[in-house]
């Protein structure tokens, strides 16, 4: 709907942006694909040399990998759980009329702005800290023995943490869903016969599927690369209990100065998170054409 | 001056040919309509005289001179939008200056200008306001205040009544028939309604499948419609349209009678049938007659035909203005 | 339509309401607490959360032993200049996505989208190397091409979702009214986008200064914006938790008014316009 005019200064406008994007995209990315192929160390810079699928071979039978793999996909597994379950009861209670609604709202999205290096080290001190913090306070008060989370639940920490930072951002997407429900189509419901659990199971629930997959998928795109929780918490440990695939990347690159096998983990990196990718992607696009 | 010319216009989008060749002639001072359903490209030809549009091919003449390649704001043409369009940041006095500022004329000419549009259209009143704060009927104002300050060679109109209720479609139907006569500007407007192209226009182009169906004054269309479509789209309630036996009796694949053209009776005529439906509309009355061996048929009787749904009831259509149309649609 | 709420239930869902939100909100309320207390009385067991002695002490020594002006400094110039520098890339990308589109312009966003979604270690060794060999390590002129490159994306879309809304015919009407192309964006395109610019600049800033893989990976002691300050905070010097306190509430405050003024369009951005 326009003219030859109005299009090529459309292109003319676009091009910055492609242009700079397609470039930070590719020239990395092309970059880390040809040092996953070299013997390449930073402590022994001109020795490097080619190494065919060594580094893969390397990396993906490092005992470390497997380990990683299965603790990132419990992570996100784990934070998938609880912020969709969490946030879809907290959506609930927010979309209730009840005095002061708008600040329980306002503090209920406040740890989504909250930056991971402070949200991670107070949690770390000032909640999980087995002599002062108030988790331990609040054990001892029950007469319990205080956990020493980090310690001993190293992952299960970290997820904690991290679902208490995504809470919010499920919360608020499902409430905006919540929210564009059709009052009328409730009230249809009631008038046929529903009561509270089947309308929220056969009239609330279908409407939040598509804001749930939303949540995941977009969640997981993010969860993917957590790593500043858990650099400031537990820097991967004990052993490998914490690490996931994006902190063994950076540990093998920068603590290790293995190019070459740091670069062959991002290139799995990459891969597995193409497969959430390409699932969001086309969900956006179907919403792009309605 | 504002004679517009279209030569072999053809508009594609893709491979959808959407406009195939048109030539139109609009003369100086002429208030052209173009007409037909939704999707008949009446629309786009509006936007390709604009130059919101590329044509295909063909050429446009503006007063003579080429067009066809013009930047929209070169070509000297004013356009008022089916949602107006206002500027909805600026005051009404905003809105209507600024055609004026862009062409960059100073301040004081502008100042003159607007406030005499907008005595002419009552808004001096409204002039700080924002388009938000004005009815409908208001902000069609606006638009058409945006329009004539620059003293446009011709008027684009791309149905500008139809978001506004009924009554007030009337009035302002009233006002922009009335602007034209002072004015004396050509203008061009873009509508699906048959009401409002009979009532304003000089000249009704109809429009179908991006074909014009005929071009003439209103009465023209109404006495002597082309085709089929042309019968079918003037005039309301729509022409009726019979074939079957009745229309080869009379020699012709389809025959056409408008329901002004039948004299109802309860005693007697050629067709008998029952009625299905009655609309009293006070002056007029519609009746809906299933005629034996024809079909549905409506015509119009006086305001006050004593007649009720189920009744039998005869018809007599006028011989003489009795149209018949061949197979392919074409009049005869 | 709606029915008279009983206050009884009203009541419940209000204790209900008051207490999680308590609970959510309970580690940044402790944190901007202990931002308050002495050293001493910040590991104070039991915890005191009300009446201990009020002091800015901490917000005073934070400042004088690490400099933490610096950081500010560092945060407000990484986050405001990445997301200008976006903004300005941005906004003539998504006008001539929404108002000029072709069949490709799908496309383009998706891939934009694509782009999003590649995990940042992906790049990390390249991106890390080639900074080192151009001396953009540890500065504010790297932290902002990354921020601005990684942020792009999101704010191509939201603008594009905003600039959707604006009723092409009201650019054709300024068209025909005479304004250049230049103009028709200045006098009526900004106008009109103003309140979608501001809540995409609003976002956008939110993300970058909360940003924490590149810039924990990029920055050391010279360029290091608050993210990567606080992380010092994980030594053992990490046990001064009332300078922790006070260093973080003064990090997360000014981005948590933003971010309540946002929250409406924080569902937008993050969701590419898939939930509105």
């Amino acid at each position: 709907m326009a003219t030859l005019r109005t299009r090529s200064a459309a292109r003319l406008m676009m091009t910055p942006a492609v242009l700079t994007l397609f470039v930070w995209m590719i020239v990395p990315l092309a970059m880390t694909l040809y040092f996953s192929l070299l013997r390449y160390n930073l402590l022994m810079p001109g020795m490097e040399e080619w190494a065919g699928t060594l580094n893969y071979r390397y990396f993906l039978t490092d005992p470390a990998f497997g380990a990683a793999l299965v603790n990132t996909l419990l992570l996100v597994g784990g934070v998938l759980l609880i912020t969709i379950v969490g946030g879809t009861l907290l959506a609930l209670l927010l979309d209730q009329p009840f005095f002061g609604q708008g600040i329980v709202r306002l503090l209920v999205i406040a740890p989504f702005f909250v930056m991971p290096t402070v949200s991670a080290l107070v949690w770390k001190n000032m909640l999980m800290h087995p002599v002062y913090g108030i988790f331990a306070w609040i054990a001892r008060l029950f007469g319990l023995q205080p956990v020493d989370w980090l310690a001993n639940l190293p992952l299960f920490s970290v997820t904690m943490i991290v679902a208490w930072q995504w809470l919010p951002f499920a919360t608020l997407i499902l409430l905006t869903a919540l929210q564009s429900l059709d009052e009328e189509q409730k009230e249809a419901a009631e008038m046929d016969g529903a009561g509270p659990i089947s309308r929220f199971i056969y009239i609330v629930l279908p409407h939040l599927a598509r804001a749930m997959t939303v949540v995941v998928l977009i969640e997981t795109i993010f969860l993917l690369s957590v790593f500043a929780e858990i650099l400031v918490t537990t820097n991967g440990g004990p052993g490998y209990e914490s690490t996931n695939i994006t902190y063994l990347v950076y540990a093998q690159a920068l603590l290790q100065f293995d190019v070459g096998g740091a670069s062959a983990g991002g290139i799995v990196a990459v891969i597995l998170a193409n497969i959430v990718a390409i699932f969001l992607i086309r969900l956006i696009g179907k919403n792009l054409e309605a | 001056m504002g004679s517009i010319t279209l030569e072999k216009v053809s508009k594609s989008f893709g491979t959808t040919n959407v406009i195939p060749e048109i030539d139109l002639e609009i003369a100086d001072g002429e208030f052209v309509v173009f007409v037909g359903p939704s999707g008949c490209g009446k629309s786009t030809l509006l936007r390709i005289i604009a130059g919101l549009e590329d044509v295909t091919s063909g050429t446009i003449r503006i007063d003579g001179t080429d067009a066809t390649h013009e930047a929209p704001a070169k070509r000297g043409l004013s356009m008022v939008f089916q949602s107006y369009a206002l500027y909805p940041h600026m005051s009404v006095y905003g809105n209507i200056a600024f055609p004026l500022k862009m062409a960059g004329e100073d301040k004081s000419a502008i100042d003159d200008k607007v406030r005499s549009a907008a005595r002419v259209l009552n808004l001096t009143d409204y002039l700080d306001r924002k388009p938000r704060q004005l009815s409908g009927g208001q902000r069609q104002r606006v638009a058409i205040g945006r329009a004539i300050v620059r003293q446009p060679k011709a008027f684009l109109f791309d149905e500008p009544l139809s978001n506004l209720d009924a009554a007030l479609r009337v009035n302002m139907r009233l006002e922009i028939s009335e602007l034209h006569h002072q004015l004396k500007t050509t203008m061009i407007y873009v509508t699906h309604d048959q009401v409002e192209a009979m009532t304003m226009a000089d000249k009704i182009v109809v429009l179908n499948a991006g074909r014009i169906e005929q071009v003439g004054s209103p009465l023209e269309l109404y006495r002597n419609p082309k085709n089929l479509f042309v019968a079918g789209f003037i005039g309301s309630p729509k022409m009726n349209l019979i074939d079957g036996a009745a229309a080869a009796r009379e020699k012709a694949a389809t025959i056409g009678v408008r329901p002004e053209h039948i004299v109802l009776s309860k005693t007697e005529g050629p067709w008998q049938g029952k009625v299905t439906v009655v609309e009293h509309l006070g002056a007029d009355t519609f009746v809906h007659v299933d005629v034996d061996g024809v079909g549905s048929v409506t015509a119009r009787a006086p305001g006050e035909f004593p007649v009720k749904h189920g009744e039998r009831v005869f018809l007599t259509p006028e011989a003489e203005k009795l149209y018949r149309f061949a197979e392919n649609g074409e009049a005869l | 339509m709606a029915r008279a709420i009983t206050t009884r239930r009203k009541v419940t869902f209000t204790i209900i309401g008051w207490l999680v939100g308590f609970v959510i909100f309970f580690p940044i309320l402790w944190t901007i607490l202990t931002s308050f207390k002495t050293e001493g009385e910040a590991i104070a067991s039991p915890p005191h959360f009300l009446f201990f002695d009020w002091t800015l002490q901490s917000y005073f020594d934070v400042q004088s032993r690490s400099n933490y002006f610096k950081h500010v400094m560092n945060s407000v110039v990484i986050s405001f200049g990445s997301t200008l520098i976006g903004l300005a890339i941005a906004i003539p990308a998504a006008w001539a996505m929404a108002f000029s589109p072709t069949k490709r312009t799908k496309d383009v966003l998706m891939w934009m989208l694509s782009t999003k979604m590649l995990p940042p270690v992906g790049v990390l060794v390249p991106i890390y190397l080639l900074f080192r060999d151009w001396g953009l390590l540890d500065t504010r002129l790297g932290l902002v091409i990354v921020l601005t490159m990684i942020n792009l994306p999101i704010i191509v879309w939201m603008l594009y979702t905003y600039f959707k809304e604006i009723p092409g015919e009201i650019l054709e009407a300024s068209r025909m009214d005479g304004a250049s192309l230049a103009k028709e964006i200045i006098y009526v395109l900004t106008p009109m986008a103003v309140p979608g610019i501001a809540s995409t600049l609003l976002l956008n800033i939110i993300l970058a200064w909360n940003e924490a893989f590149w810039t924990l990976n990029l920055s050391a002691a010279n360029a290091a914006p608050l993210t990567a300050f606080i992380a010092s905070y994980s030594s053992p010097e990490g046990l001064f938790w009332a300078k922790l306190s006070a260093a973080s509430t003064l990090a997360i405050a000014p981005i948590l008014i933003l971010g309540w003024f946002s929250q409406r369009q924080l569902v937008r951005g993050l969701t590419f316009g898939a939930v509105k």
